[in-house]
């Protein structure tokens, strides 16, 4: 049966920052073009999550009188500190000591998902088409090889395939520019990439695993607007990665953790780090007494310039994180994400009303301040393979005395999947028990993320060779799958002395960490049917 | 005939419930809100009824603050012809639901008036019942099948017995379990033609109803947490402790 066909001036897929950007850019410059929004969670902002501390730069220059506009951006950072913390220890650095784009007093603490409900509101505003619940699950091509548009999943398909009594079709959405922001590991921005060899003479891209939490925390111990970060402990020093803790409104922080997913240890579990962190004396007496609310946990780009795909192919641009760019030395991609978006909506209009290609792209980005910001970042992440340390020592130097202006650039070597040493070689963590206060099991974890798939559909989470992970990766890494997830999605079961790989796709956060670090590359994640997945509130 | 489906916009049920630190209710700022689970059934089942011919229109109605016509464009995209939405802040209480549906009833003059059977924020269970003693119309509960037959309802009931069958004459109160069917998804071009589909706004007082709580709510509060259990060491510590710590033997 052939699919119901909507034509549109412009797709977007995905309704993230970057996207909701180029949509109210593109109404913004011209009301007349037809522009639609697709985004697989129930609604904008259900499968957003980030920090998050909100440089305003992007937001300035695309909706300047946004505190007119009752967005939630409200809570100002008023005070700043950042901690090296040793087992039971913590050190507090100076604040002036830090480079400048660690400094964040002109910033905001916010929730990113509710960001995104309001900038939904202000693109719907403009006669945008949001349909949210609808992923894009594959990409449709002209015969001359461009890309032509997406097409929606199909609804009411059981776990065989088979079409059940409800199955809907799915349809084809065709723009004359298809834009990709589905954010970090997109799973079309990944295909595209492949497709169009985007990444050619990049460095492999890099990414890390985040963690949040929100809780609500007694009066005596919040500081509204209170900016935290911390490094060391309990990584030890071969290991990427630190803590971030934000006092927002409300009496709520949030409190996070990322993990660069280059780490070597199989028996690493991004999860138990986050929890053990949580223990430390200089963060458990600010949390006890209060609740944990919310829990989720996502990937995101690390990789920087270096590994930053091109950004435009016929048909198609690719932004945000989907492409990667994220500036990792100020922890930020927020502002950098929408404005490669509006960037984006500059490139389309000129590309239909003037025929230009979609290549000026290039040119537009190298000229803008993302562009300037993530050159200026680019050494420091890749620094941090020498171990944090040298990698601190290293980034003062980069970033305060030469300001990112080194004359040279070092790279990624290896992708985040082909880190992981042999499991016999390395040594087994073992992580304190959760007490159920300041610390929790991944299953309590899930369920305050609202998590939910329809029952009785294809999995979503797709083994290339569904041996594999028994025969291989159990023998040779202790199948880390079961500890990098941060969802319990995937269990090795022992059913009389045989091992079964168990893959509970139902619990599936979305965070797309196994697509990433899996060592054979072996699973892949796919759209599940829409409006799956975590049903995050202020994230 | 013409059925009118109530819908109310609740808290979707995947999502954790969390109380107000003051009492005062539930939180619902930037929480995912979604039809009442059973009341797509009842849109679902006389959107199936109209298919089969034996219908001519399906009215939605729901009744809530401003957010709440995303509950009656959602109806609209499965099936439903038009819609009405009684604007209310704040707890609406079943009896005011029922006042106000009587009164759109009175109005647009169905013959069948499809609901969940219960909604899941308060769990009341109560407006169905409540709009037929109102209108002086047989009530159909929990119903689980439903055959329409020249001017009869032939309705399976879901009760804790099993199920029973029961015949009510039309025009009547309908009021939908889970198992009646299973809800159809809204297609995107559907929503699309949704968008188009005229809404009537009302308030409570162009009704002529007073929607004020009845009932007054003093407090909300977490149900108390489990507490963790025990491993007993043998079958008389067991019987022990049924009969002097639970005191249940």
């Amino acid at each position: 049966m052939p699919r119901e066909a909507m034509e549109y001036d412009v797709v977007i897929v995905g309704g993230g920052p970057s996207g909701l950007s180029t949509a109210i850019k593109l109404k913004q410059i011209n009301p007349e073009l037809n522009v639609c929004l697709l985004e697989k969670a129930s609604e904008i902002g259900a499968h957003i999550l980030s920090g998050n501390v909100f440089e305003t730069r992007a937001l300035d220059e695309l909706l300047p009188n946004w505190k007119e506009l009752n967005s939630p951006i409200k809570t100002k950072v008023s005070k700043e500190k950042f901690l090296f913390l040793g087992k039971s220890k913590s050190i507090s650095w100076p604040t002036w000591l830090l480079p400048s784009v660690q400094q964040n007093h002109n910033n905001y603490i916010i929730s990113l998902a509710n960001l995104c409900r309001w900038l939904a509101e202000q693109a719907e505003g403009l006669g945008v088409e949001i349909f949210p619940g609808f992923p894009a699950s594959e990409i449709l091509y002209n015969e001359d090889g461009s890309v032509k548009g997406v097409a929606t999943q199909d609804m009411g398909v059981d776990k065989e395939g088979n079409k059940k009594d409800s199955f809907e079709p799915g349809i084809e959405l065709l723009g004359k520019v298809t834009v990709f922001a589905e954010g970090c590991r997109g799973h079309l921005g990944k295909q595209l990439i492949e497709k169009f060899n985007l990444s050619e003479g990049k460095d492999p891209q890099q990414y890390g695993i985040g963690f949040k939490e929100i809780w609500e925390i007694t009066e005596k111990n919040h500081q509204e607007g209170m900016v935290m970060h911390t490094a060391g402990w309990p990584l030890d020093n071969n290991t990427y990665g630190g803590s971030f803790m934000y006092h927002a409104e409300n009496k709520q922080v949030f409190l996070g953790y990322v993990i660069g997913l280059d780490y070597k240890n199989p028996y690493l579990s991004p999860f138990d780090e986050f929890q053990r962190f949580k223990t430390h004396p200089a963060i458990k007496k600010i949390i006890e007494g209060g609740k944990r609310i919310s829990y989720g946990a996502r990937a995101l780009i690390e990789g920087g310039l270096q590994s930053l795909p091109k950004m435009f192919m016929p048909g198609a641009l690719l932004i945000g994180c989907d492409a990667g760019t994220l500036n990792m030395p100020k922890i930020k991609g927020s502002h950098t994400a929408m404005k490669s978006g509006m960037i984006a909506a500059e490139t389309i209009n000129e590309h239909l009303k003037e025929n230009k290609s979609l290549s000026i792209y290039e040119d537009k980005f190298k000229k803008s301040w993302v562009y300037q910001e993530l050159h200026a970042a680019r050494n420091v992440k890749p620094s941090f393979s020498w171990g944090l340390i040298l990698g601190i020592i290293f980034t003062g130097i980069d970033q305060i005395l030469f300001r990112g202006k080194l004359p040279f650039t070092l790279k990624h070597k290896h992708a985040d999947h082909e880190t992981l040493k042999p499991a016999n070689e390395m040594p087994k963590i073992d992580y304190p028990k959760p007490d159920n206060v300041i610390t929790f099991d991944k299953t309590s974890s899930v369920y305050l993320t609202g998590t939910n798939h329809a029952d009785n559909q294809p999995v979503h989470l797709q083994l290339k060779d569904p041996n594999l992970p028994i025969n291989y990766t159990l023998e040779k890494f202790d199948e880390p799958a079961q500890r990098y997830c941060p969802a319990g999605v995937y269990e090795v079961q022992n059913e009389n002395g045989i091992n079964k790989f168990v893959i509970n796709s139902q619990n599936c956060i979305h965070c797309k960490t196994c697509d990433i670090k899996e060592p054979s590359q072996n699973i892949t994640w796919v759209t599940p049917e829409g409006s799956g997945g975590p049903k995050y509130g202020n994230m | 005939m013409k059925i009118l489906v109530a819908v109310k916009r609740v808290i979707d049920y995947n999502v954790q419930i969390r109380v107000k630190e003051d009492g005062t209710g539930v939180v619902t700022d930037n929480v995912k809100m979604s039809t009442n689970p059973p009341d797509d059934n009842a849109i679902e089942e006389a959107v199936k009824i109209k298919e089969a011919g034996k219908a001519t229109e399906i009215v939605a109605v729901t009744i809530g603050e401003e957010k709440a016509q995303e509950t009656v464009r959602k109806a609209l995209a499965v099936g439903a012809d038009r819609g009405i939405h009684v604007k209310i802040d704040g707890i609406i209480e079943p009896l005011a639901v029922a006042k106000i549906l009587q009164k759109i009833v009175d109005k647009e003059k169905p013959d069948l008036v499809f609901m969940g059977k219960q909604a899941i924020d308060d769990d009341c269970n109560q407006t169905g019942q409540m709009l037929s003693a109102l209108l002086n119309w047989p009530q159909a509960t929990f119903a689980s099948k439903i055959d329409i037959k020249d001017n009869k309802l032939e309705i399976i009931r879901e009760i804790d017995e099993g199920l029973e069958t029961i015949e009510v004459n039309v025009p009547a109160v309908v009021t939908c379990d889970l198992r009646l069917n299973e809800p159809r998804y809204a297609s995107l071009p559907n929503i699309m033609k949704a968008k188009k589909k005229p809404i009537d706004e009302l308030s409570a007082a162009d009704l002529g109803v007073d929607a004020a709580p009845r009932v007054q709510q003093i407090k909300v509060e977490e149900p108390p947490k489990r507490k963790a259990g025990i491993k007993v060491s043998s079958v008389a510590e067991l019987v022990q402790k049924l009969k002097n710590e639970a005191k249940v033997i």
